[in-house]
């Protein structure tokens, strides 16, 4: 019997406002446990919550990226449960009606993937496990988080994977929230069932918890997937129950009781207005969306006709579009500024971080003056990579290196440098008269050396060419 | 006169320091407070270090602020810095806040002296002041009765001449029934006139702090203080002044006399409301009876909700991190129980659901009432209970009957005194009024008082 996997994923992102949710506390990440909270986020008697207006921005791009509705009016509600790192022994969250609803995003494959809601609440704190015993860190309680639901839309772990990635590239280009699974500023909940192919029912689904990478998370699908099949297959009946991924040999487990039935006896938070968003705000929300990912796909596939390999990089990190866009400005062939930066800058960072950042000590501008002297024909192609190099080396702008003597050679030192390739290399002469192409190459590759890159290749396959001939 | 602006007078015309007349309530204290059990703690020595500086301020010419000087005290669900705060509850034993209520902000603000802090009902649910883990606040006016509550500990305090005005906390009527059976008169704000930052919550909804003073000069005074929007408490705008309208004459002023209420008492309480209506009518007021559709689910109403609410905000006392002194007492108990039964999925529609539109068609009716009048005249309780009288606790719940309707709406409504029974027993009478019209309220009860002395 063939299985399909149906898979929703809840995903909660940590946003990066300054303040928490509820409490005018920094949410920076670290520092010496219990030094950023205070009464409110550590819920001591007495305290209340003020709605920090800035999280309700942060998740109304988040819902305008994904094309939700947005809601006017939404409400804050409680959520009673007890646990070492929940001090009020209740999270305020959005039960009954969430900020954001019914938006959708689409994988590469052309599938929809629907977004059920998203909807604000507050992080808890966190428990850290030391010699046998348990300690709360109170710094993360209250920082706010966005909760965005698929429908059970997903149907491979693969496609799995990449609405994880799609929101990832979504947060960073939003600017509101790192969406690092690592660090645990973005979490999955992968809710998953199988079903006989063809069949319109649900299956009975598991949650799966505690995947700290989208690899991890794949990888979990893969195998819940298999166990669930199996189950079925025998004609066994799936548990439902919440699991936890163990990376060391990639299976799901049962968690030990934490959610088994729980009833949050969710009722309206009577400290808190409602959250109200009125038309002016929302537009001018609207207007501050940046160009989002698949708008600039659009832009630098059809628009500029980039390479789907150089595009993909791209927009897998928005700084470097950024300095891209900067540096191809006025070009009539923005190809070659974006082979210089793939080609030249990208080699040169080695680190996730680097590339994140994209840090250039040459500002785009003159990047842009490059590519403009090697569109113009001015200097060639690999001219402009080797004072690319140079500009990287020494700070220097592609007008000094120019003055300074790294010119296009004429036709006289051209020569000259041939002549020299020929007789240190006699050979490569000797390969090539016998008839082997390949020792031209090798010539051409000495004469680029010896001119540091200067030389026209063109022009100097040509010489070498007739002086050998000679 | 009021208390206030008299014991002001003397201390500007130094007939005596402010140090002596904190030295004097002290000493009334602890000539006193061991029958009356009013005070649960005694904060002496910086009442009398904030008394110094008031007397410094005095012997530089400086002038007083409203409140300033004035020995007063606070209920222990109030939170005051480095002073132990538990609710009178063994769980909050030795729980110390690290930041102040706003009230008592506002009121430091002011000099105010702060004697102690006083006994209330164990996490303000009661109706005795006898839940209390120190045992019940003792009526001053008799030794076998209570003082009620939950605020009965200041309540107690003011009736018995040990502070001039205390600040309590009513949810389902714990300022107006403990003013009421100690023969003071109690405020309950309209509900988002004053904050709750820093106030222990019971029923987050229904909370609101007020002042119980001897006098209802006294208690404008303190309202208009601490009446102040909050920016750490979303749900409290700040009220509007009161104190400047007391002595206006009631002619042609229309005052709704509660039916419902009034056919539920009799005897004495029955007797001394007519009187009042009579003054009433006596100064032009018109006297008009009104009645509210489903009035009587008020009582249940009212206790699913702050039940419900309870046993949510009550959640964060795990035992883990509070807890040293042990755990909570029956009534908590069964408040906790009560709430998180009527919030279960499957009952949450038959009770919270069901409660939550109750309220709000309670809530339109009386603001219905209301504009056909400036205000509502009602019984406020009985008179104190006597001391461990064994009635159920749904027995006791009845007795709140008066009070919950004003609570439900949010509305503004107070509790002064109109004569004693034949006990020696004082006996209340209850002004309910439109939201933030403490003023009408506060008008009203004045008048009612000037015709009592």
């Amino acid at each position: 019997m063939k299985y399909e996997l149906v898979a929703g994923l809840e995903t909660h992102v940590e946003l990066n406002t300054k303040t928490k949710i509820f409490c005018s506390c920094a949410t920076e990440f670290g520092g010496e446990p219990n030094t950023r909270c205070c009464p409110v986020c550590t819920g001591q008697p007495g305290s209340l919550p003020r709605l920090n207006e800035r999280v309700v921005d942060y998740a109304i791009l988040a819902g305008l990226a994904l094309h939700c509705e947005i809601s006017p009016i939404s409400y804050m509600d409680r959520k009673n449960y007890r646990y070492p790192d929940l001090p009020k022994a209740y999270q305020i969250t959005q039960h009954e009606i969430p900020l954001c609803r019914n938006g959708w995003i689409k994988l590469t494959n052309g599938r929809i993937i629907r977004v059920n809601r998203i909807h604000i609440e507050e992080d808890a704190g966190k428990l850290i496990h030391r010699n046998g015993q348990t300690l709360v860190d109170y710094n993360r309680g209250g920082v706010p988080l966005i909760e965005i639901v698929t429908e059970p839309d997903l149907h491979t772990a693969g496609e799995a994977r990449e609405y994880v990635e799609a929101l990832q590239l979504l947060m960073k280009y939003l600017g509101i929230s790192d969406g690092k699974m690592q660090e645990g500023s973005l979490r999955c909940d992968v809710n998953l069932s199988v079903r006989p192919v063809g069949s319109e029912t649900f299956g009975v689904r598991t949650e799966i918890k505690n995947m700290n990478s989208v690899a991890f998370m794949a990888r979990a699908m893969d195998f819940e997937f298999r166990r669930q099949s199996a189950i079925l297959e025998q004609g066994g009946k799936v548990a439902q129950e919440t699991l936890r991924y163990n990376e060391a040999d990639g299976t799901t487990a049962p968690m030990r009781g934490k959610e088994d039935e729980n009833d949050y006896r969710y009722f309206r938070e009577p400290d808190l207005p409602p959250v109200v968003v009125d038309r002016e705000r929302l537009e001018r929300l609207r207007a501050s969306l940046p160009e989002l990912p698949d708008q600039r796909m659009e832009r630098y596939t059809a628009g500029l006709g980039l390479p789907q390999q150089d595009v993909r990089l791209l927009i897998r990190y928005p700084a470097a579009a950024d300095y891209f866009d900067k540096a191809s400005q006025g070009l009539k062939k923005p190809r070659t500024a974006a082979n210089l930066i793939v080609g030249t800058l990208f080699t040169r960072m080695k680190t996730e971080a680097t590339r994140e950042n994209f840090q250039v000590p040459v500002p785009a501008e003159q990047l842009r003056d490059l590519a403009f002297m090697a569109e113009s024909g001015q200097i060639s192609g690999s001219l402009a990579k080797t004072m690319l190099e140079s500009m990287l080396d020494t700070g220097k702008s592609p007008e000094e290196l120019l003055k300074d003597g790294l010119s296009a050679l004429d036709n006289d030192g051209l020569e000259q440098l041939c002549r020299d390739a020929l007789e240190q290399n006699p050979g490569a002469v000797q390969d090539y008269l016998k008839g082997k192409e390949k020792a031209l190459k090798a010539l051409l590759g000495a004469v680029m050396r010896l001119s540091k890159g200067r030389a026209d290749a063109l022009k100097a396959e040509e010489l070498l060419k007739g002086m050998i001939n000679l | 006169m009021g208390r206030i602006s008299e014991l002001q007078r003397g201390l500007i015309q130094r007939d005596f320091s402010c140090q002596e007349l904190t030295r004097h309530y002290l000493e009334e204290i602890s000539r006193k407070n061991s029958t009356l059990n009013a005070y649960i703690k005694i904060t002496g020595d910086t009442a009398l270090e904030v008394a110094r500086r008031v007397d410094e301020k005095l012997a530089r010419g400086g002038q007083l602020l409203a409140l300033e000087g004035i020995p007063m005290t606070l209920k222990d669900n109030i939170s005051t810095r480095g002073i132990e705060t538990t609710c009178c509850s063994k769980i909050l034993q030795g729980y110390t806040p690290i930041y102040d209520a706003s009230v008592w902000e506002l009121l430091q603000c002011q000099n105010a002296v702060l004697l102690g802090k006083t006994n209330m009902d164990e996490f303000a649910m009661g109706s005795g002041c006898e839940t209390s883990c120190h045992g019940g606040a003792v009526n001053p006016h008799s030794p076998d009765h209570v003082a009620g509550g939950s605020s009965g500990g200041g309540a107690a305090a003011v009736g018995g001449g040990l502070a001039v005005y205390a600040l309590g906390s009513d949810t389902g009527g714990s300022v107006r029934q403990p003013a009421s059976f100690c023969g003071t008169v109690g405020l309950k704000p309209t509900y988002g006139a004053v904050s709750r930052y820093g106030l222990i919550a019971y029923a987050s909804s229904l909370d609101q702090i007020g002042p119980i003073a001897a006098s209802v000069e006294d208690a404008a005074a303190v309202y208009d203080v601490i009446r102040q929007k909050d920016e750490r408490d979303c749900t409290c705008v700040g009220g509007r002044s009161a104190s400047g309208t007391l002595k206006n004459s009631l002619r042609g002023k229309k005052i709704g006399v509660m039916q419902e209420l009034i056919e539920t008492i009799g005897g004495e309480i029955r007797t001394a409301l007519e009187n009042a209506q009579r003054i009433y009518q006596d100064l032009g007021a018109e006297l008009i009876p009104v009645t509210i559709p489903d009035l009587e689910y008020a009582l249940p109403v009212y206790y699913i909700l702050a039940s419900a609410e309870a046993s949510s905000n009550l959640g964060r006392y795990d035992g883990v991190r509070y807890g040293r002194g042990q755990g909570f007492g029956d009534e908590v108990k069964r408040r906790i129980l009560l709430g998180t039964f009527v919030l279960r999925e499957g009952y949450r529609d038959e009770y919270y659901q069901k409660a939550q539109l109750l309220r709000e068609k309670l809530t339109r009716s009386m603001k219905f009432a209301l504009e056909a009048c400036d205000m509502l005249l009602a019984p406020v309780s009985p008179t104190a209970f006597e001391r461990g009288s064994s009635r159920s606790a749904v027995e006791t719940y009845r007795t709140d009957l008066y009070t919950v309707p004003a609570s439900l709406a949010g509305l503004p409504a107070l509790s002064v005194p109109c004569g004693v029974n034949s006990q020696g027993l004082p006996i209340g009478l209850q002004l309910i009024g439109k939201a933030f019209e403490e003023a009408a309220i506060l008008n009203a009860a004045w008048k009612l008082e000037e015709a009592f002395t």
